[in-house]
C-alpha cells in the first residue's frame, strides 16, 4: 500500500522518472479513470470528500475552493487554473523538491484540477530562482503533450488542455493568489480587493483558481486510490500527508513527507536528529516566517491544522524554523522583519510605513541603542500591522513571529535594552 | 546662473531621452518576445517576460531597453517601469557577468550567513549592491532560495551553492573566475 503518495518516486540523487517510468507506478490512472467516465462532478465530490486542504499557508478546503466557480451554460467558458509555485515563505523548502523530483505529478494534478472546472489553461506560477524546477518541467510537459495527456481531446474525454510555465521574478507577494493574477497579467503585482475572489472573477475576469504546489500533487492519489485509502494516511484529525521540513541547528535538517497529525516531537527528534550537541531547543516557527512561535512545551502536540492552532499558531507550510539557545531570539525575528518591509508591495500605509519603522528599531537594539519607549512600539505595531487593518496579509503574517516572539522572549528584549547590546555577542 | 543653465539643458536631455532613445531590438530578442505573446491573450502581460528576455541578451534593462520594449508591447513606459523596478531579478543597473544571488533570510542567518557574506566582501571587495571592480561579479541578497536544509545558500549565475562555509567561498569563486578568464 502507498504510504507516501506525495513523494514515492523521488530520489534526488538521480533525475527525476521519466513519462514511462512514471507511469509503471500508477503515474496517469487518474485520467484513465476520467477517460472512463468519471465527471468533473464527479471528481468535485471526490475532492470535497478526501478533506484535502491547502498546503500553501492558508489550509482552506480544496473542494470547497472549487466549488465557488461558476458552471454551465451561463458561466464564462474561458477559466484558469493556476498553480501557484512561487515558493518564497522564508524557510519553506518543499515546492522544490516536489517539483524537481516528480515533475509528472505535479502535471497529473493540474490535468485534474482543470478537468473539475473545466479550464482550458494553466499557468505553473514559478519563481525565477527556481531554474531547475523549470527545466524538470518543462521537460515533462512535453513528455505529456506527447503522450496526448496534455492538448487537444485528451484520451478522447474532448477536453483540452494546455500547461504554461510562467517564471517570475523574485518578490514574496506574489505568492498572494490576487498579486500573483496580477503578475501574470504583467501588472505590478499589488494584491486586489475580494470581492471578487479569484474563483468567480480571477485572471483576466475569468474564473480562476489558484492552488499551491503540494495541493496539487494530493489529487492523483485521491484518484488513483480512492478516499477510504486516502483518510487511511493521517495520524490525526485532517487527512493525509504532508511535506515537513526542518531548518535550523538540528543535526539532520531536511524535509520528508509524513502523516498529517504526527507529533512535532518525533519529527525533530528521529528525522530531524534532534539538536545539534550541546545545543537545546528555544522556540520555533512551524510553517514558515509568518507564523507564530511555538515552545518546547509543544513539542508533543499532533502537527496538524487543529492542533497547531489551539495554541495559537498555524500549520501554513509545515516547514519548521528552529531557534535554539544560542541564537539571539531578537536577531532572528529582526531578520524576519527586515524580509518583510523588504517585500511590502507599498500599496497600504500600515504595511508599507509600519514595516521599515519596526524594521529600523531591530536595527536600534541591534547596535546597543534600543530604548523601553522602542519596545512599547513594537507591541503597538503587533496590533496596527495585524488581522483587519491592511490590505493583504503579508503584514499580519510578520506580527505572527513579532507578537509571539515579545511574548515568549521578553526577557531577551529588556537585556538588549538594559545592557545596550546583544547579549548573544560574544 | 551657471548652475541654472546646466540644470534646463539636463531637463531637456531627459525629455530628448524619452522622446528619441530607444534602442532596437535584436532578432533573438523580437523572437523569444513573440514567442512569449503567443502564451498569454493579451500582450501587455509580456512585459515581465520581455524585460527578462532583454536582460538575458544585454545583461541589465537601460532606459532605452525599456523604452523599446513599451513601444514594441504597446505599454506605457511608466507602468513597464512600474513593473521592472518592482521585481528583485530585472536589473535597471548594469551588473557584472555574473550575479550572486545571496540568500540572506531567517534559516541561512542562523545557520551563518553573516560570516559567508563577510568572505564574499573580503575575497571580491563587494558589498550588497556593488559590483567587483573586473566586473566579474555583481552581490545581491535575495529573499529566502528555498533550499533551507542547506543553508547557507546562494546563487552564482543559474548555479545552486549549498552548505556554504568561508572556505568553500574560495573555492567556488576561485572557479568562476577560471571560467571567466577562459570564457574570455
Amino acid at each position: 500500500m502507498v504510504t507516501k503518495p506525495l513523494t514515492k518516486n523521488i530520489d534526488m540523487s538521480r533525475p527525476p522518472l521519466d513519462i514511462g517510468a512514471y507511469e509503471a507506478t500508477d503515474g496517469y490512472q487518474s485520467l484513465q479513470a476520467i477517460a472512463k467516465g468519471l465527471s468533473p462532478q464527479d471528481v468535485l465530490q471526490l475532492v470535497k470528500d478526501s478533506g484535502l486542504k491547502g498546503r500553501g499557508g492558508a489550509g482552506f478546503p480544496t473542494g470547497m475552493k472549487w466549488s465557488f466557480v461558476p458552471q454551465g451554460e451561463s458561466s464564462p467558458q474561458q477559466k484558469y487554473f493556476v498553480v501557484n509555485a512561487d515558493e518564497m515563505e522564508p524557510g519553506t523548502f518543499k515546492d522544490r523538491l516536489l517539483m524537481e523530483g516528480d515533475p509528472h505529478l505535479l502535471l497529473e494534478g493540474i490535468i485534474i484540477g482543470a478537468y473539475t472546472i473545466q479550464a482550458n489553461i494553466s499557468y505553473i506560477f514559478l519563481r525565477g530562482e527556481y531554474v531547475a524546477s523549470e527545466q524538470a518541467l518543462n521537460a515533462a510537459i512535453a513528455e505529456a503533450r506527447q503522450r496526448g495527456y496534455l492538448g487537444k481531446n485528451i484520451l478522447g474525454t474532448g477536453f483540452d488542455l494546455d500547461i504554461i510555465v510562467h517564471t517570475s521574478a523574485g518578490r514574496y507577494i506574489c505568492g498572494e493568489e490576487t498579486a500573483l493574477l496580477n503578475a501574470l497579467e504583467g501588472k505590478r503585482a499589488n494584491p486586489r480587493a475580494k470581492p471578487p475572489f479569484p474563483q468567480v472573477s480571477g485572471l483576466w475576469g475569468k474564473p480562476t483558481i489558484v492552488n499551491n504546489v503540494e495541493t496539487v500533487c494530493n489529487l492523483p492519489g485521491i484518484l488513483t486510490y480512492g478516499i477510504d485509502w486516502y483518510h487511511g494516511l493521517t495520524k490525526g484529525n485532517d487527512h493525509g500527508t504532508k511535506l515537513f521540513g526542518i531548518s535550523g541547528k538540528v543535526k539532520t535538517p531536511g524535509c520528508w513527507e509524513l502523516p498529517l497529525g504526527t507529533t512535532i516531537r518525533e519529527i525533530i527528534e528521529d528525522y530531524g536528529g534532534g539538536m545539534r550537541d550541546g545545543l537545546s531547543l528555544r522556540g520555533f516557527l512551524p510553517g514558515g516566517g509568518s507564523t507564530d512561535f511555538m515552545l518546547p512545551e509543544h513539542l508533543d502536540i499532533k502537527f496538524d491544522y487543529d492542533e497547531v492552532a489551539k495554541v495559537g499558531s498555524r500549520l501554513a507550510t509545515g516547514t519548521m524554523i528552529l531557534l535554539d539557545d544560542q541564537t539571539c531570539p531578537v536577531g532572528m525575528i529582526g531578520n524576519l522583519m527586515k524580509f518583510f518591509a523588504h517585500e511590502s508591495c507599498g500599496y497600504c500605509t500600515p504595511c508599507r510605513d509600519g514595516l521599515p519603522w519596526v524594521d529600523e528599531i531591530f536595527r536600534e537594539l541591534e547596535a546597543g541603542r534600543g530604548t523601553e519607549k522602542d519596545l512599547e512600539i513594537l507591541h503597538e505595531h503587533v496590533d496596527y500591522l495585524g488581522p483587519g487593518r491592511t490590505f493583504c496579509a503579508l503584514a499580519p503574517g510578520a506580527t505572527a513571529p513579532l507578537g509571539s516572539g515579545l511574548k515568549y522572549f521578553a526577557e531577551d528584549f529588556e537585556r538588549h535594552v538594559k545592557e545596550q547590546r546583544c547579549p548573544y555577542r560574544r | 546662473m551657471s548652475e541654472m543653465s546646466n540644470e534646463s539643458t539636463m531637463v531637456n536631455n531627459v525629455i530628448a531621452s524619452s522622446a528619441t532613445r530607444a534602442r532596437r531590438l535584436n532578432a533573438e530578442e523580437i523572437a523569444e518576445i513573440e514567442h512569449e505573446m503567443e502564451l498569454y491573450p493579451d500582450k501587455r502581460a509580456v512585459g515581465l517576460e520581455a524585460l527578462k528576455i532583454v536582460q538575458k541578451h544585454q545583461g541589465w534593462v537601460s532606459d532605452e531597453s525599456l523604452l523599446a520594449i513599451a513601444s514594441y508591447l504597446d505599454i506605457p513606459v511608466a507602468d513597464l517601469e512600474g513593473v521592472a523596478t518592482f521585481f528583485n531579478l530585472v536589473y535597471r543597473r548594469p551588473v557584472g557577468r555574473k550575479v550572486i544571488l545571496f540568500c540572506n533570510s531567517v534559516s541561512c542567518w542562523i545557520m551563518g550567513c553573516d560570516s559567508i557574506k563577510e568572505q564574499i566582501e573580503h575575497r571580491l571587495g563587494i558589498d550588497f549592491g556593488e559590483t567587483s571592480e573586473d566586473g566579474d561579479f555583481t552581490l545581491v541578497p535575495v529573499p529566502c532560495l528555498g533550499d533551507c536544509d542547506r543553508a547557507p545558500v546562494m546563487m552564482v549565475g543559474d548555479d545552486l551553492h549549498r552548505n556554504l562555509t568561508p572556505e568553500k567561498i574560495d573555492q567556488i569563486f576561485e572557479q568562476y573566475r577560471k571560467q571567466l578568464t577562459a570564457d574570455g
